[in-house]
């Protein structure tokens, strides 16, 4: 019988240019989890186990490595652990192998992503624990603003070598810019 | 020439540069045309049309004449303001526009020409015959007038767009806008200041003014280090703000290092798109010309400018300088120059009022009729409240007055207001929503104005944003009152220039009126006046008074032409920053895409993914052999193929069945768990969609395959319907694309193969079944759907396990005389099946027209059936889908025009295109998919195919488009 072995987007190291680091992260589990209409209570009684609500918009709750991010109407990702039981409240779907992910880091993080990113990322703007689905580049993206200096990026699977090279030439830019 | 111990370039930093192939020495700090300058350099360019000679005229981004090329390593950049360009060691220009040496120009025969080269010449002159403007006139008259020249050279060189918000963006640095900027940063507002020059001060750089009694220079790096130190300041230099869009948008293009050698991953320019809440414009104002005869000189220059190149520059351009001026702010630059020690000859005050008390002679009512010098000034000619006069002088520094920088507020649609007191338009209030004008900008012309004016627009706009501002003191500044009195132009022999840069002069307003071109809008585009690089900013106001003159109308109601984005000209390649190459578009890669690559399989792009053509196998010299031998090779044992770029669909919900059935021509409400079927949606206007497969997981949870092409359109498709139709239903679906990697299995030994690499055996898996495996612990899906006739399967695995599954499938499917195959062979097998793609269902086809009509279900509604029943889209008139055998060896020739035979090959004539092509072995023939009117009942008849592409005329057979297998005995094996 075969061994399938499983293999990450990029098997790229971290890349640092001045302040900046650019880092691939292995979320572990991820999984979409929408609610059904009337459903919220219902999901929310069954994610306490996980110490977690329901987020809204434009925000996420974690506790313990899981996290869960709004992604969308009434929809949100469960990252880092399995998804509990969920019944018929939300339809649960995984989406772990799907996207990509990218921390970067950095005193200058927000400018390397205002050069792709048409949002306003300011730490007023978008502070910590804040999450929005947005276009970096060409892409769709989802970002989180982990901490003042720090982001995480998740982009599609497949354009995993196109946002890792757009950062990159970003990265080197506004490193070489000073 | 230079003077000791002026200006505020750096002394002790000589740097070299070369203009026209000769080297020449700047220092840190300087312009090409304050360098030049200072090295004697008279002429810089030639005109536009009549290719005279001319010098520098101005000291900004507004420079009509100084337009050079500079030349790097992998850049050519042509138009480049002499002006604006700051020198470094190593800088490359060169003159442009001309034949020969810029001071011996062939092309200046075109002066001697000139009485026929008036307004509206090209259009009287190149008429006839017609055929020549293509083949001799135009290519002639761009050569002879025209700007820099391109490399023809792709620009390799690195550009950047970024994006930026704030809440307050203060335009311009000057008095004003460091006041505004300054009030509002120590408020605590999130100021961006951005401002076109290399050093923050505006004209406080030049003019040598002072505030609350120390030297203006100072303020502006006391207030330059304030706001450097506060963390809510950002600090654009060199950046222009180029545009004014909706909801407080702006572009800005930054030279990034365009002052400075190349140096890796530094971007030359960078493309700014900032968003403000509240925005202050505090661009300044420009200098106008004066239009009198043979103005256009070199040495004659604008008044403000020559104070620039006296007090930033240390350089003054002559030695015998004479000033021209209708008004009382221009003499600041007479004294200036008289301070330093240079010769004035005289003030030439076109007012009669004006005071005569200067340490020069100062003449009155004066007029300047006339110049002389080719190559620069020598001498000028005219009138004034004492009679004629003649001076020897070799600089003459000219003021018209000011026109406020309003081109912003002009952006979206605002006109700008005329103001009698100042002799100029001044901007509209509200014409940009959010910004304000302030300072020079607005029409204040002092110094201790401006202050005020940035200190309050800042004060209001902090108010608007919920802040408040710190008390602060008003500062007091000290200058010379405007007092203008307008001069537009002069009469006299010799032709009188107003827009230098499209060499467009007085006369040839005038005549535009006189030709019935009597409008602004119609005077512009006849004489081309404001229609160069400079857009008018040195000649628009002057332009329509002498309009106004010629037409008996006031200035306000001849009114402007409209000031349109960008302010001054952004390069392509800042606002397409980061497009070229692989920026163009993501690249979407496919878990086996390395195994495919090891494999010498060449990609191609399907949408954004990148999907093998074929795999070469030693010996095979074209992908036709490749080819043919993988679909023998699926027909006859089993191939492999990624089909992971087809859109999935997770949909689940208690209504996700009801959902399908408004989505689907098909029922999916009567499919039973664990089973596929094929759909066919429609689009709201009843023609195709798409098609794919869905498959009932659960009772409610189904997963939708859709086509490679229309994954993204479909999903939308999917939302608005979902959301416009039935927001409530218990329904969620998500797009599961990238989680899964799927492959196909098919052929006579499909199941074989994926008995070897299952964990448990496929026992009783009908045609259209679904269902949950595992390979190697991993849980899969297994559907058995067939895109190619033969007896096929579809294998699922989470996309981490992709590549492997896909590594060990192919390795076992060649230990069974099977492999890889690609996308051409993917199109053979399914052209052979008769399966339709978005080659077929190409936006523009009804289930009609594939012969689907019969899977639009009677029993139920859908999107797009009562549409797809509009008289027209069914019947015999319809192009309908069938089969052509075609000759062995045909080339391919998709595209190509159905005719009938004995009919003429016409537009009107054609009966219907080919789609998809295919040579296939398995018929012995090409095989084509083709549209072809009344198709259906034509089964059987010859047809003519022409394709004046590829040059064929050839007749083939009228078939269903069902080649093989037409029972389907061997997919249901």
């Amino acid at each position: 019988m075969p061994e399938l072995i499983a293999k990450p987007a990029l098997g790229h190291d971290a890349l640092t240019h001045g302040s900046c680091t650019l880092t691939p992260v292995d979320l572990g589990p991820i999984t979409a989890i929408a609610l059904f209409p009337g459903q919220h209570k219902a999901v929310d009684k069954a994610l306490k186990s996980l110490g977690l609500a329901f987020p809204a918009p434009n925000s996420l709750t974690q506790k313990d490595g899981a996290m869960l991010v709004w992604t969308g109407r009434e929809q949100a990702f469960l990252i880092g652990v399995e998804a509990p039981d969920l019944g018929s409240a939300a339809a649960v779907t995984d989406q772990s192998g799907g996207w990509s992910a990218l921390r970067l880091t950095g005193a200058k993080a927000h400018d390397v992503l205002m050069r792709h990113v048409p949002m306003d990322l300011r730490l007023t703007a978008f502070p910590v624990g804040r999450a929005a689905r947005a276009p970096l580049g060409h892409m769709s993206a989802i970002l989180l603003r982990e901490s003042a200096e720090g982001f995480l990026v998740l982009t599609f699977r497949s354009m995993a070598r196109t946002a890792w090279h757009e950062l990159e030439i970003a990265l080197r830019t506004v490193a070489a810019r000073g | 020439m230079r003077i000791a111990g002026k200006g505020l370039v750096d002394r002790t930093k000589p740097v070299s540069f070369t203009f026209d192939g000769k080297p020449y020495q700047g220092f840190k700090g300087d312009t090409v045309a304050s360098a030049l300058l200072a090295n004697g350099v008279k002429v810089v360019g030639r005109s536009f049309k009549y290719h005279r000679p001319r010098g520098v005229l101005t000291a900004g981004s507004e420079e009509p004449n100084a337009m050079i090329e500079v030349i790097g390593a992998a850049n050519q950049t042509p138009n480049v303001r002499a002006t604006m360009q700051e020198v470094f060691e190593g800088l490359t220009t060169r003159s442009q526009n001309r034949m020969g040496s810029l001071r011996f120009d062939l092309l200046a025969v075109n002066d001697l020409l000139a009485p026929f080269f008036s307004a509206g010449f090209y259009y009287k002159t190149f008429m006839w015959p017609r055929a020549f403007w293509e083949r001799l006139y135009e290519p002639a008259i761009r050569r002879a007038a025209g700007l820099g020249s391109l490399s023809g050279r792709h620009d390799e060189g690195h550009y950047e767009k970024a994006f930026a918000f704030c809440d307050l963006l203060v335009i311009g640095g000057g008095a004003t806008g460091l006041m505004a900027a300054l009030t509002a940063a120590r408020a605590g507002a999130d100021v961006l200041l951005a401002d076109e020059d290399s050093r923050l001060g505006g004209r406080l750089l030049a003019n040598g003014e002072t505030i609350d009694g120390a030297p203006g220079l100072d303020w502006v790096a006391a207030a330059e280090a304030e706001l450097a130190a506060l963390p809510n300041v950002r600090i654009l230099r060199r950046t222009t703000v180029t545009g004014a869009y909706d909801d407080g948008v702006f572009g800005a293009l930054e030279r990034v290092a365009l002052h400075k050698p190349a140096r890796p991953d530094v971007p030359r320019e960078c493309f700014w798109r900032i968003t403000a809440r509240r925005t202050i414009l505090a661009a300044g104002a420009l200098e106008r010309p004066i239009a009198f005869p043979m103005n256009d000189r070199p040495g004659i220059m604008m008044a403000s400018a020559v104070e620039t190149y006296l007090n930033r520059y240390g350089v003054i351009p002559g030695q015998r300088v004479t000033l021209f001026a209708n008004n009382d702010g221009a003499r600041a630059t007479a004294r200036a120059l008289m301070a330093a020690g240079v010769q004035v000859a005289a003030i030439l005050d076109s007012r009669s009022t004006a005071s005569a008390v200067e340490d020069c002679p100062v003449y009155l009512g004066a007029r300047v009729t006339t110049t002389s010098g080719r190559h620069g000034l020598t001498r000028i000619e005219g009138l004034h409240a004492g009679g004629e006069f003649e001076l020897e002088t070799d600089l003459l520094a000219m003021s018209g007055g000011w026109n406020p920088t309003l081109h912003l507020t002009c952006h979206m649609n605002g006109r700008p207001r005329w103001n009698d007191e100042i002799a100029a338009f001044v901007p509209a209030e509200g014409a940009v929503p959010g910004l304000t004008a302030a300072g020079a900008a607005n029409g204040v012309f002092t110094t201790h104005g401006c202050l005020v004016a940035g200190q309050e627009a800042a004060q209001a706009a902090l108010t608007s944003l919920g802040l408040k501002a710190a008390k602060a003191s008003l500062l007091k500044a000290e200058g010379l009152p405007y007092a203008i009195e307008p001069l537009w132009a002069v009469e006299g022999k010799g032709r009188a220039w107003l827009d230098f840069a499209n060499d467009v002069t007085t006369k040839d307003v005038r005549q535009s009126a006189q030709e019935g071109y009597a409008s602004v809008e119609h005077m512009k585009r006849y004489t081309t006046q404001g229609m160069a690089p400079d857009q008018g900013k040195n000649s628009n106001v002057a332009a329509l008074a002498v309009l106004a003159d010629a037409t008996g109308r006031g200035i306000p109601q001849t009114g402007t032409t409209t000031f349109r984005p960008p302010y001054t000209p952004v390069s392509i390649a800042a606002i397409g920053a980061g497009g070229r190459g692989a920026g163009f578009a993501p690249q979407r890669f496919m878990t086996s895409d390395q195994a495919s690559r090891d494999r010498g399989a060449p990609m191609i792009e399907a949408g954004l993914w990148y999907r093998p053509s074929y795999f070469p196998k030693p010996g095979e010299t074209t992908w036709q052999e490749a080819c043919n031998r993988e679909v023998a090779m699926v027909r006859s044992a089993v191939g492999v193929a990624d089909v992971s770029t087809l859109g999935k669909i997770d949909i689940q919900g208690r209504d996700a069945a009801r959902f399908l059935d408004l989505i689907y021509t098909n029922t999916f409400s009567t499919l039973p768990v664990g089973r596929v079927r094929y759909g066919l949606m429609l689009r709201e206007d009843g023609f195709v969609l798409d098609d794919g497969t869905t498959a009932r997981l659960a009772e409610t949870h189904f997963l939708m395959t859709t086509t490679t092409a229309a994954a993204g359109l479909v999903m939308r498709h999917l939302d608005f319907i979902h959301q416009a139709h039935c927001a409530d239903w218990d329904l969620r679906f998500i797009s599961v694309t990238e989680s899964w990697a799927q492959f196909v299995v098919a052929g006579p030994k499909s199941r074989a193969l994926l008995n070897a690499v299952l964990d448990q055996p496929v026992a009783d898996f009908p045609f259209m079944a679904c269902g949950e495996v595992t390979v190697g612990g991993v849980k899969a899906r297994l559907f058995r759907i067939s895109f190619s006739g033969e007896e096929g399967y579809e294998i699922a695995v989470p996309t981490r396990f992709g590549e492997s599954l896909f590594r060990d499938l192919v390795a076992k499917a060649e230990t069974m005389g099977g492999g890889p195959y690609g996308m051409e062979a993917l199109n053979v097998l399914r052209v052979e099946k008769g399966f339709i793609t978005h080659a077929e269902i190409h936006g523009r086809t009804t289930a009609f027209d594939i012969g689907m009509e019969k899977m639009v279900s009677p029993k139920k509604d859908c999107i797009g059936k009562a549409m797809a029943a509009r008289p027209g889209l069914v019947g015999p008139e319809r192009q309908q889908l069938v089969g052509l055998k075609i000759a062995l060896g045909t080339p391919p020739c998709s595209g190509a025009h159905l005719f009938t035979q004995g009919d003429k090959v016409g537009r009107e004539e054609s009966q219907g295109y080919i789609t998809s092509f295919a040579h296939s072995d398995l018929m012995g023939a090409c095989l084509a998919l083709a549209f072809l009117k009344n198709g259906r009942a034509r089964h059987g008849e010859k047809i003519r195919i022409v394709d004046h592409l590829r040059g064929l005329d050839l007749l083939a057979e009228v078939c269903d488009p069902v080649f093989h297998d037409k029972e389907g005995e061997k997919l249901r094996a």
